[in-house]
């Protein structure tokens, strides 16, 4: 009987709670899943502020390690649930992929709109990341389709303090490779280590053997050996190679570079441990928490000819995508508006040492992040390229100079390897 | 009457062969089928190549087959070192020794710590530049410094200390098992045996080992499936493949999926390395068969 009583009354509850006369109607929101660790308390800050601007809450969802954020956003992606904004991390055939997918809603006409401001207000560089330009290689219709929150760029970084010791300049860093390489041998006597950087992860060194590529053989040359016009084999690509044989043979490098993943080299340089480093331009805010006295200052990679300029990965750092299917994409768009105009970018940086995406942003940032933010002018980026090489080359590349660094193959056995899977790659093409 | 009795008999173990079949035979179905396709994981459109992936995989893929053989090579240390050390310290603690229950306690510490923090911890330990170079230091200290080096990154040493590491976070399984199957060992059998005049290694050899070949197998299964699918403890120790000396299977195919964006394709190395985890440890069970007294 007892039981009886407690349905009934659940019922009458619940009918009393459904005749309710007022209408809820719910704010709206828009969530965007990132993977910025370092970055998470300056976003929910903006968020709190923009819903305290508009009403419309903002949810910032964190899920880090970023290749763990990589798989969930492609099972989201393949169960049509993404959020309204998201960061796709990879390459931009992937990027590619997602837009073919109608997972990504093409943004021109919103940066068009009042004499395309929003566009303008972007470095080139860090918006061309995030564009494809009519033709391109991957089918897709022109536009953009990404908006740049911070941009990056990718250089060394020395120790100021380690080069007084070394009885160098500190003001005077190498500019050419041979200069560079003078240096490994007083190093080693000092008992200190090189360059450290994440060369266990392999995409650094894939970054910094293209600068080297770019400075040897030129842009042209470099996007014809990707369309497969000119071999892995050809002398240029050697010296390419030979630079990294040069360097471990000077004693330039750490020891167990191969192996060390980029946490560990950004702490050997921020102990002082360590002269130089290779990283991007988000080093300076690890930097700063791990040791805010260290003295350093960013330096082109030193240059091997001076036939061609130096170039460095840079352009985008993060960039945030709309989803085409959402509900909430407009709001989702003016959100983006506002995050990545001026006020909101000069906060960003501020708050993350990241470098803004806005230009308009960059007046007041420290001098090292300056230094990076000058390395824009050199900087380049495969996304921008308009090519993709094939994967199993790039896996191939990258491996064989850690082949190299640690003398188990020459600059020449790993031209051939890397070549013969280009054949391999470019005869499966052809068949298809 | 039996039909009745047999229908029943199905109807008990029904909920479990559906939530083995759901969540077990149709994702291998799926990731199979998953495997006859060019896929890159995002569109919505897959191209059918029929075995072509599988075809890559044993008649190109190097890469494949080394990380194929790495994972061997660290199985075999693993099932030698690994398994006669669980064994041993097993069978001192099933004797009458003080402190044995402190010794279990400790040795199951390193098999629930994480696979990454292990791989950390040790990483400090062994790394000479980054880390407190506790290896080298020991070797200068006893004489042996000839024999100090960066233990992860030269080539000839990385896999086999990679095996090191896993042994030392895996040995504790094994000695749990093990200590489990010689409690079952009936005491009598060596009171018979001491009566007898049979020594501490003769008790050994004729009562303790035969009785326990079941459990061995066992252990032996177990640290295959284990072992060959070692995956976090290498990225955190070595950072990666480290141009293909400690790459292993679960690596090469976490990699063609977020690296290469070839779905289909990893899809296929997942299976290959399934069935072929199935056929050794089919391999494994029939020899155990084929040893046990009758």
């Amino acid at each position: 009987m007892f039981f009886r009583y407690v349905l009934l009354g659940i019922f009458v509850l619940f009918s009393a709670l459904g005749c309710s006369g007022q209408k809820v109607v719910s704010k709206p929101s828009v969530t965007i899943w990132h993977w910025m660790t370092d970055r998470d308390a300056a976003f929910q800050e903006l968020a709190k502020k923009y819903e305290t601007l508009t009403g419309v809450k903002v949810n910032f969802e964190l899920y880090a390690p970023s290749d763990a954020y990589a798989q969930k956003i492609r099972a989201a992606a393949q169960g049509t649930n993404l959020p309204d904004v998201f960061g796709i991390l990879g390459e931009k055939r992937d990027f590619a992929a997602f837009i073919k997918a109608d997972h990504i809603l093409d943004l021109t006409p919103y940066m068009e709109v009042n004499n395309a401001a929003w566009k303008n207000s972007f470095f080139p560089k860090a918006l061309a990341v995030n564009e494809f330009t009519v033709g391109n290689s991957y089918g897709i219709s022109s536009g953009v389709y990404g908006v740049p929150v911070d941009i990056l760029t990718i250089q060394m970084v020395y120790n100021k303090k380690l080069f007084s010791q070394l009885g160098l300049d500190p003001n005077q860093p190498p500019k050419t490779l041979d200069e560079f390489l003078q240096i490994g041998p007083k190093i080693q006597a000092a008992g200190l280590q090189g360059l450290v950087s994440g060369w266990g992860e392999v995409w650094m060194i894939d970054c910094l053997a293209n600068d080297y590529a770019f400075n040897i053989m030129g842009k042209d040359k470099v996007l014809a050996t990707i369309k497969g016009e000119i071999a892995y084999t050809d002398p240029d690509w050697i010296k390419v190679f030979t630079v990294f044989k040069q360097m471990q043979e000077s004693g330039i490098l750490a020891k167990g570079l191969v192996t060390m993943i980029n946490k560990s080299a950004e702490q050997l340089f921020a102990n002082e441990k360590a002269v130089f480093a290779f990283n991007g331009s988000w080093c300076v805010n690890v930097y700063q928490g791990m040791n805010p006295s260290l003295e350093y200052a960013a330096m082109l990679p030193p240059q091997v000819s001076d036939k061609y300029p130096m170039s460095i990965w840079g352009g985008a750092g993060s960039s945030f995508m709309v989803n085409a299917r959402s509900k909430n994409k407009d709001e989702a768009v003016k959100f983006l508006i506002w995050l990545t105009d001026q006020d909101q970018q000069a906060y960003l940086s501020k708050a993350t040492n990241n470098l803004p995406a806005n230009k308009n942003s960059l007046a007041k940032i420290p001098e090292v992040l300056a230094q990076f933010a000058r390395g824009m002018d050199y900087a380049t980026h495969p996304n921008v390229w308009g090519v993709s090489e094939f994967s199993t080359v790039i896996e191939a590349f990258d491996r064989g100079i850690q082949s190299i660094v640690i003398g188990e193959k020459t600059p020449g056995e790993v031209a051939a390897e890397v070549q013969e899977i280009k054949d391999r790659e470019l005869a499966k093409k052809r068949v298809k | 009457m039996k039909l009745k009795e047999n229908l029943e008999n199905y109807v008990f173990v029904l909920p479990a062969v559906t939530i083995f079949f759901v969540f077990y035979i149709i994702p291998f179905i799926w990731v199979f089928q998953l495997g006859l396709f060019e896929w890159d994981g995002i569109s919505f459109t897959k191209v059918f190549v029929g075995l072509q992936n599988f075809k890559e995989i044993f008649l190109q893929d190097k890469n494949w087959w080394q990380s194929v053989r790495n994972a061997g090579y660290i199985t075999l240390i693993a099932l030698t070192l690994q398994n006669i050390l669980a064994f041993m310290l097993a069978w001192a603690c099933d004797r009458q020794i003080r402190m044995k229950n402190f010794y279990r306690m400790i040795f199951f510490i390193p098999p629930v710590l994480s696979e990454v923090v292990v791989g950390m911890v040790w990483r400090f330990i062994i790394n000479d530049i980054e880390g407190a170079n506790v290896i080298n230091r020991a070797l200068v200290q006893l004489g042996f410094s000839n024999l100090a080096h960066n233990w992860l990154s030269d080539l000839k040493t990385a896999l086999t200390t990679v095996a090191v590491v896993h042994c030392w976070k895996g040995f504790g399984w094994g000695f749990l098992i093990f200590l489990a199957g010689l409690q079952t060992i009936p005491r009598e059998l060596y009171e018979a045996a001491r009566i007898d005049g049979a020594n501490s290694w003769q008790a050994f050899k004729k009562i303790t080992v035969p009785l326990m070949v079941p459990v061995i197998v066992l252990v032996a299964i177990l640290t295959v499936l284990g072992t060959m699918q070692v995956f976090a403890l290498i990225t955190s120790l070595v950072g990666g493949e480290f141009a293909g000396h400690t790459s292993v299977p679960v690596l090469r195919i976490f990699y063609s999926m977020l690296r290469s964006s070839r779905f289909g394709y990893a899809c296929a190395q997942g299976v290959t390395f399934g069935m072929m985890l199935i056929i050794i440890s089919f391999i494994q069970y029939r020899f155990s068969k084929k040893d046990q007294p009758r």
